[in-house]
């Protein structure tokens, strides 16, 4: 998958996920840009994306991120 | 099931008009998705949940320490959450030796933990048991070992079931039964638990929050009464006017097998205490040829509390059993094959619930038991009479028929009424009764069978329950009463209910008479009584001012002195007995 349609999709699950229609993700997001990614949030972002792409994350990869940048890195390995 | 994200966008929506419940929950995980998901599950089913949530790991300190903010929220319900993954760590830790006691030394201390919290709250206690996991320490040799764990783990699911049934107020969530429903490889997420503390993954909180908010629901009154069912491809394969008794599907062959399946279930309800009214496009007597003559049958016309078959419209015919039974529509379910039927009944009835039964009827239990309808938080041994009682009903309306005067037909009935102050029999009763009347229920404070046997006992109150039979059956306990000394001269009626079976039959003259006697007997002057409007209880709005008393504020008064008898038609059965 290109890298520009898998951030598409992965800010449509943001906006899915935390219930706000204008979230514009670039690969330096962090979550100090967005409203609402906090830890309890970021569980529920990373179940729907696992969901979505149909692929797991180890319990590692899940903290390891420093932007949305590197979780894309992180799903193009699989 | 709706997921985790529309649970949460549920919390923003408006909950005006809803009931107001106060939760708090603990666990020893991160708990704060859950109670998410609890106060979200709570809008579905019309409960504004205002939930505190304990901090982490904090179950044992909140219960013992009597300043916590446990006891200053003054919650309804608690609900205390924990883990299996928690409870293997402490198995972990334990020597070989005390393993063997593990489920043992745990119950002991979630019983010291209960009887602290029974005496220092009247909350209602939700404790939840233990999914299954196993270490295969010892494999499936685990069975014959009882140091291995999944044998602890089972014994105190086993304890906890026991300790429910001999605590009041004590009701069990069943966790491990969900687990078991969707799976463990979708209940637990070990990835997420490493990262976050949390037991119950994304996946499963909405499953979690409903099991927890159907018992709520069932703590405060909320519960179904009564399942309508159509017959034909419902309860057996087949159409009876067309294929005839001999050709419809029922019995251990086929297709048939899964009607009769169904039919123990509704057997099952029934005798639990759940009413069966039948609801079918058919002529009535070939609609009842299979209950009597067909061999395979489960259930009998003697289960069947009403039964309506025509052809007319089965919103029309659910609206006429209503009125016969006298219970609310959103205490009803209604099954029925056809979608068509479903739903005309669900947009005409206002709070029915009508299940999207599957097309293949091997699915239908599966399909039901997934919905858990029928969650209760009482049963006792009236339950199994009340399938009697509403035929008798229906008899006495038939009969009713007959009378062109009302007076008449009440003096036919030979009403006897035996009234007496709560004992050690009628408590139980009383109390389920507290809980389940809505309609004929002045102020609908809720009271357990603890509250009851308190108030029995206390000087400041005087107490009468009421039973009436006639001519057609016992009714049983129908009516309790209780009025709280505000000071010497004044009595106030704390609690008046009534079951709805009896409406009409001159019951609250009865009543009134009764408490009006009491009152001059012990030296009282004033009867004070006061009405509290809910969702249900329209019917008593002006109850106080058609019996005579005077609206003071917002409060209704009565003077002793002044009153004079009310005309009713009932016997006092103390008196009648000792006349023989």
């Amino acid at each position: 998958m290109e890298r520009n349609e898998l951030l598409t999709q992965i800010q449509e699950i943001f906006r899915d996920v935390l219930d706000e229609e204008n979230i514009v993700l670039t690969e330096i997001t962090t979550a100090n840009d967005v409203d609402g990614w906090g830890s309890l949030t970021h569980i529920q972002l990373v179940v729907a994306i696992e969901k979505h792409l149909k692929i797991r994350f180890t319990s590692k990869e899940i903290l390891s991120w420093k932007n949305i940048g590197e979780m894309m890195d992180s799903i193009l390995s699989k | 099931m709706l997921d985790f994200t529309a649970l949460k966008r549920n919390i923003k929506k408006s909950s005006a008009g809803f009931k107001q419940l106060k939760v708090a929950f603990m666990g020893d995980s991160a708990t704060q998705l859950i109670v998410q998901a609890i106060k979200g599950m709570g809008m579905e089913y019309l409960m504004d949940l205002d939930l505190f949530e304990a901090e982490f790991n904090q179950i044992d300190r909140q219960i013992v320490d009597l300043d916590s903010e446990l006891y200053q929220f003054n919650a309804d319900v608690i609900i205390i959450f924990e883990s299996t993954h928690k409870l293997l760590q402490k198995y972990n830790k334990k020597t070989l030796q005390d393993r063997s006691t593990f489920a043992d030394s745990c119950i002991l201390h979630t019983k010291q933990l209960i009887s602290i919290l029974q005496n220092k709250t009247k909350s209602k206690i939700i404790f939840c048991n233990y999914t299954e996991e196993d270490d295969r320490v010892f494999g499936q040799y685990a069975s014959k070992v009882e140091e291995s764990f999944i044998y602890q783990l089972r014994k105190l699911n086993f304890l906890l079931q026991e300790l429910a049934v001999h605590t009041n107020n004590i009701y069990i969530c069943d966790v491990s039964t969900i687990q078991n429903t969707i799976g463990r490889e979708r209940f637990w997420s070990p990835a997420i638990y490493t990262n976050t503390e949390m037991v119950v993954s994304i996946d499963a909180l909405p499953y979690f929050a409903q099991s927890a908010v159907q018992l709520i629901c069932a703590i405060q009154g909320t519960f179904k009464k009564c399942i309508i069912l159509d017959l034909d491809n419902t309860l057996w394969g087949g159409v009876i006017g067309d294929d005839g008794i001999e050709n419809i599907q029922i019995g251990q062959l086929g297709i048939g097998k899964a009607f009769t399946e169904f039919q123990y279930w509704i057997k099952k309800l029934q005798e639990r205490g759940i009413i069966v009214a039948v609801c079918s496009k058919n002529t009535e007597s070939i609609a009842k040829e299979p209950f009597e003559n067909h061999p395979d049958m489960v259930l009998r016309l003697a289960d069947i509390a009403v039964f309506v078959a025509n052809w007319e419209n089965k919103a029309d015919n659910i609206q006429k059993i209503q009125k016969i039974l006298n219970i609310g529509f959103d205490s009803m379910v209604f099954l029925d094959d056809n979608p068509f039927e479903r739903n005309i009944v669900r947009e005409n009835i206002q709070g029915i619930t009508v299940p999207e039964i599957p097309e293949d009827p091997a699915l239908y239990l599966d399909y039901l038991y997934s919905l858990n309808l029928f969650e209760t938080i009482s049963y006792s041994g009236e339950d199994l009479k009340r399938t009697q009682q509403y035929q008798k009903e229906v008899e006495r309306t038939m009969d009713q028929e007959s009378y062109t005067n009302e007076n008449d037909f009440l003096k036919s009935l030979n009403m006897l009424s035996e009234s007496k102050p709560f004992d050690s029999f009628s408590i139980p009763r009383i109390a389920q009764l507290s809980q389940r009347s809505n309609q004929f229920n002045l102020r609908t404070v809720r009271y357990t069978e603890e509250d009851i046997k308190r108030i029995s006992i206390s000087q400041n109150y005087l107490t009468v329950s009421f039973s009436l039979e006639d001519k057609f059956g016992d009714n049983g306990l129908i009516c309790a009463v209780i009025m709280r000394k505000v000071d010497d001269k004044k009595l106030f009626i704390d609690t008046w209910f009534m079951s709805c079976r009896v409406l009409k039959r001159g019951m609250e003259n009865y009543v009134l008479n009764t408490i009006v006697s009491i009152a001059i007997e012990n030296g009282f002057e004033t009867l004070i009584g006061e009405y509290i409007p809910t969702a249900k209880n329209e019917m008593v709005r002006d109850f106080y001012l058609h019996l005579g008393f005077e609206p003071v504020d917002k409060i209704w008064k009565l003077e002793s002195a002044q009153y004079i008898n009310k005309e009713n038609f009932i016997m006092n059965k103390q008196v009648e007995n000792g006349k023989k």
